[in-house]
């Protein structure tokens, strides 16, 4: 037990939370009196200094095999999520620094911030506890962040819909946990691993071993756990609904990825053979299978803009799920890269619709028409972020596409079901495309209507240069690293 | 070594079509004339750039290396390209194409810098693919030149069917690539499981793919067969075509017609056949089959449209179905004439789409023949008469035209294979010939008499429009030009592409699938 090791392994975090501290204390001893434009930028300002301190103590630190006894892993997989969700948090605040607005600028950001701690903290446990802890104090962050926008019943619905899906999936999760400490006697992940290869498995370790996956389907938004998601992308603030559908995704899927190879892996069963090996392996093919298939059949249907954008998550949280799957075999290189380019996409996307929402609504999908017209930047960041989500070279996410059906084609071809799910996401992603060009046909081909002529929807659209230049940044990763794949794979 | 820096040149193709892309984008914004003009030198740029390496080409068997660059170590991926002389000729043809298309789009006036861009950006794709030797390269710049095809419809097209035709021609051409990106995991994924590094370079894919078990050979053909022929019209996946072409503004309807469609024919020479041969030997009865279905049942359909830019449409599937045919008959006769197909049906339908698009359409203002007949057309457009008719007789397959070596090549090829699919597909050329003759006599010379009794029996909207269009264009002119004397050239001297393409057969790789592929 080493106090020193422990501090610098959680520099990141203490940097996060003094930060959170700094912002509330200022805006509390100066920003009373303040307009408020002056506390959001003020607060914006050291926010995004914090996330980039951390970002600096994260390399600091470096990897550090074991930490305190255990309870923390600094490994490749730990150092690339949390540069990666303390990416996400600032494209995040950046863009709410321009777009957002709350009615408590300092404690919006100071959740964000705490949130992010919380994704962070994460990315490194490796211990039932820990990870515990980590997950809810994202997640009560997150519950926070969807309902902060008081003056819309829609966002309260949210933050309700959210609240109680995720308090009954960690009730779950803690209830697995507690079923596997009664069982193995620990809750560190390894001597778990050396106690299901000793006994072997029993089915009250599949009783736990579903109930972690329950938590796990919600937290990625995995049909049938889903639920939540249409209702919070919708109703919750934009920024809100950038970081649930980024970061959150990004720690979420490194926890569980963390705690069902290392922990679970000898109780994973089998699906790269026709007669599969009982296991968790199954249960999370079959999550994969009908994300895929609701996500995007679902998402066929809508007229909403986010809601759109929450199905089509589902059915990319089917292709993280077949990630999961080939993390076994493939190491965790594909699935990392896959979710970290959907968040950056993802956040570009809804910061696209914050910035028209600062002068017209933009909830339906017709509420982009013309958006060519309106401002060509917007539009054509939009097109790279809506085509990467499709999976459209030379972009990244059609690299993560390529790189996750490869790495599960691999696990015995088309032997086993992974082989088949594989072909099952890549003829999903003809039907795929063809929500995200309606999306597209709206912003570049369209003419501005007056359908909605409250606010002259065929006004140009101002874009704040500071919103500009991280739209752009995040187009630009896109493009980077769907050319140069390597620069994350590598590190793997 | 001018050769070597030659075939150096070929790459650049690519690059300066995507810098083109880019500059007009930016040029686009201020002046439109500004674009047009980056869009024609880019245009000119790369066609040059093809002549040059044509010029000093050695043919050999195989594929000349000309980049092989380390892309993506973790699955083997290289950045290689490599040409050989059915490369080049579909590379020639594609900068032709380019040229002529922006040449009949010189009328553009919305957009005109977005237009160019996904333009350019849509040819540096097909560039792309024709000199990639690698799967990965190869789909990745496939999968760029179809989605500026959606846009150039969807914002370009003709108003009516536009967003429906963009729509579905996306979706088909992303399904059969969808298709192909199963087929080459599979096969990737495959050739690790039989003890190859992983890799998607052709070569090694084909060496890996010997190993394969039959039923793996057969699946994979299929696959990776059906999604690049998707993309060339086979029946029944052709549906996107007419109406995609009809929809299309003419410049695109003359890159989907004339190199877009090739890039599926290309795919299926390079990707299905050398790689999977005993699959092609399992599929080939029914992929002959289903071309000669194609070719006659897109000519019968052809012979009874009422819109003339249908009957192109499909006349553009039934001649594609020669294509396929030829490669169905895997003989390098059959083979060499499918290519030599493809470049003279790639300059004849951006002819005839030119024509029937920019020509005829820009100044009557209906495709309906119906509304046509009532026109004389010869005398208000003579130009346009005679090139249209200089182009139908090229599509039947006139000697003097590069349609008649073609097919011809493609017929004596595949008599040798199966006589009987010779003489189905020979009725094909009549049906050719007589879809062709009848849009050449009720468009242009279904009126001979400029009379009142021809104005009145008309509909009102034409009754006092026929008597004057605008002249065409000096830009109409030279663009024609250019594609007339492409398909009398090759019509008179085929050779000069023959001479480039038999080599590139005898390729160890190309022997492999036309002797498996011989019944």
């Amino acid at each position: 037990m080493n106090y020193t090791e422990l501090f610098r392994a959680m520099l990141p975090e203490a940097v996060l939370v003094s930060g959170a501290l700094v912002v509330l204390t200022i805006d509390l001893l100066f920003g009373r009196s303040r307009s408020f434009e002056k506390r959001l930028y003020t607060s914006v300002v050291v926010g995004c200094t914090t996330t980039i301190a951390a970002m600096y103590a994260v390399f600091s630190v470096g990897s550090l095999p074991s930490v305190f006894g255990g309870v923390l892993v600094l490994d490749t997989l730990a150092t690339a999520t949390r540069l990666g969700v303390l990416m996400l948090a600032w494209l995040t605040l950046t863009l709410a620094g321009s777009t957002a607005r709350p009615r408590h600028p300092a404690e919006f950001v100071a959740i964000i911030l705490f949130a992010t701690s919380g994704f962070t903290l994460m990315a490194v446990a490796q211990q039932l506890l820990v990870a515990f802890v980590a997950l809810e104090l994202a997640s009560l962050s997150l519950y926070i962040l969807a309902g902060f926008d008081k003056s819309r019943p829609a966002s309260a619905e949210a933050a309700l819909k959210y609240y109680l899906f995720g308090g009954m999936a960690a009730a779950f999760l803690l209830f697995g946990f507690s079923l596997i400490y009664g069982l193995t006697g620990s809750i560190e992940l390894p001597a778990i691993a050396a106690h299901i290869v000793r006994h072997g498995s029993s089915p009250l370790l599949a009783v736990a071993l579903v109930m972690v996956l329950v938590a796990f389907g919600f937290k990625a938004a995995a049909a049938p756990f889903h639920l939540w998601a249409p209702d919070v992308y919708e109703g919750a603030p934009v920024s809100s609904a950038a970081l649930i559908a980024s970061a959150s995704k990004l720690a979420g899927f490194t926890l569980f990825v963390r705690l069902l190879w290392p922990g679970f892996g000898p109780a994973s069963g089998s699906v790269s053979s026709a007669v599969g090996v009982p296991g968790w392996l199954p249960i999370v093919a079959c999550l994969s299978a009908a994300s895929l298939l609701l996500g995007n059949f679902a998402a066929l249907a809508q007229s909403n803009l986010r809601r759109l954008l929450a199905y089509s998550a589902i059915a990319h949280a089917g292709v993280m799920l077949l990630g999961v799957i080939a993390a076994g075999d493939a190491g965790n290189g594909p699935l990392f890269y896959y979710v970290f380019t959907y968040g950056i996409a993802t956040v570009g996307a809804f910061g696209v619709i914050a910035v028209i929402e600062r002068t017209t609504p933009c909830q339906r999908v017709t509420d982009l028409a013309g958006l060519h017209r309106r401002s060509p930047l917007l539009a054509g960041c939009l097109a790279l972020y809506i085509l990467s989500l499709a999976g459209i070279p030379p972009l990244a996410g059609f690299f993560g596409k390529f790189t996750v059906f490869a790495a599960a084609l691999k696990l015995g071809g088309l032997a086993g079901p992974a082989g088949w799910l594989a072909l099952l996401a890549i003829f999903l992603s003809a039907v795929a495309l063809y929500y995200y060009l309606v999306i597209l046909k709206q912003a570049l081909v369209a003419a501005p209507c007056s359908a909605t002529s409250t606010a002259a929807p065929s006004s140009r659209i101002a874009v704040p240069a500071d919103a500009a230049i991280v739209l752009v940044f995040a187009a630009v990763v896109l493009v980077l690293l769907g050319l140069f794949p390597s620069l994350v794979l590598r590190i793997f | 070594m001018p050769a070597f820096v030659c075939m150096n040149a070929l790459p650049f193709t690519i690059y300066v079509s995507f810098a083109g892309a880019l500059l007009a984008l930016a040029a686009g914004a201020r002046s439109n004339s500004a674009a047009r003009w980056i869009a024609l030198i880019t245009a000119v740029t790369s066609f040059a750039l093809t002549l040059l390496a044509a010029s000093t080409f050695v043919p050999s068997p195989g594929l000349q290396t000309i980049v092989d660059l380390p892309w993506i170590a973790e699955l083997g991926i290289r950045y290689h390209l490599a040409a050989d002389g059915i490369s080049l000729t579909l590379l020639v043809l594609t900068g032709l194409a380019a040229t002529a298309g922006v040449l009949f789009s010189w009328n553009i006036e919305h957009r005109v810098g977005e237009f160019f861009a996904l333009y350019l950006a849509l040819i540096g794709g097909v560039f792309g693919v024709f000199l990639s030797a690698d799967a990965f390269t190869m789909f990745v710049f496939y999968e760029i030149a179809i989605v500026p095809k959606y846009f150039l419809i969807a914002n370009w097209g003709s108003p009516a069917t536009r967003e429906h035709a963009a729509m579905k021609l996306v979706l088909y051409s992303f399904a059969g690539s969808a298709l192909v990106l199963a087929g080459l995991l599979w096969a990737n994924a495959a050739a690790v499981a039989h003890g190859a590094a992983s890799s998607f370079s052709l070569n090694d894919l084909a060496a890996a793919a010997t190993h394969f078990s039959r039923g793996e050979q057969i699946g994979l053909f299929a696959l990776v067969f059906t999604g690049f022929a998707v993309l060339a019209g086979m029946f029944p996946f052709h549906t996107w075509a007419p109406t995609g072409h009809v929809a299309a503004p003419t410049a695109a309807s003359m890159l989907l017609a004339g190199v877009v469609m090739k890039l599926g024919a290309y795919g299926c020479l390079r990707v299905a056949l050398p790689l999977f041969p005993v699959g092609l030997s399992f599929w080939q009865p029914t992929i002959a089959a289903l071309a000669i279905i194609g070719i006659l049942y897109a000519g019968f359909i052809a012979l009874v449209q009422d819109d003339f830019k249908f009957v192109i449409g499909y006349s553009s599937v039934s001649h594609m179905g020669f294509v396929l045919l030829g490669l169905a008959a895997a003989n390098s006769t059959a083979v060499a004439g499918a290519v030599l197909q493809m470049f003279s049906h790639g300059v004849i339908a951006g002819l005839l789409f030119a024509v029937v698009g920019r020509m005829v359409y820009e100044r009557t203002h209906t495709r309906q023949l119906a509304d046509l007949r009532q026109l004389p057309l010869y005398r208000l457009l003579p130009f346009a008469a005679l090139t249209f008719v200089l182009a139908g007789l090229a599509s039947m397959g006139m000697p003097g035209f590069s349609g008649f070596p073609a097919e011809l090549t493609i017929l004596i090829g595949v008599w040798k294979t199966a006589p009987a699919w010779a003489i189905f597909a020979g009725g094909g050329i009549l049906v050719a010939a007589a879809f062709t003759l009848r849009a050449i006599h009720v468009s242009f010379f279904g009126s001979t008499q400029l009379s009142a009794a021809a104005a009145s029996a008309s509909e009102p909207t034409h009754a006092d429009a026929p008597h004057h269009y605008e002249p065409i264009t000096l830009a109409e002119k030279s663009g024609a030009a250019l594609l007339l004397a492409a398909t009398v050239y090759i019509g008179l001297k085929p050779d000069v592409l023959l001479d480039w393409i038999t080599p590139a057969l005898q390729s160890p790789l190309m022997q492999a699938a036309l002797k498996g592929g011989s019944l």
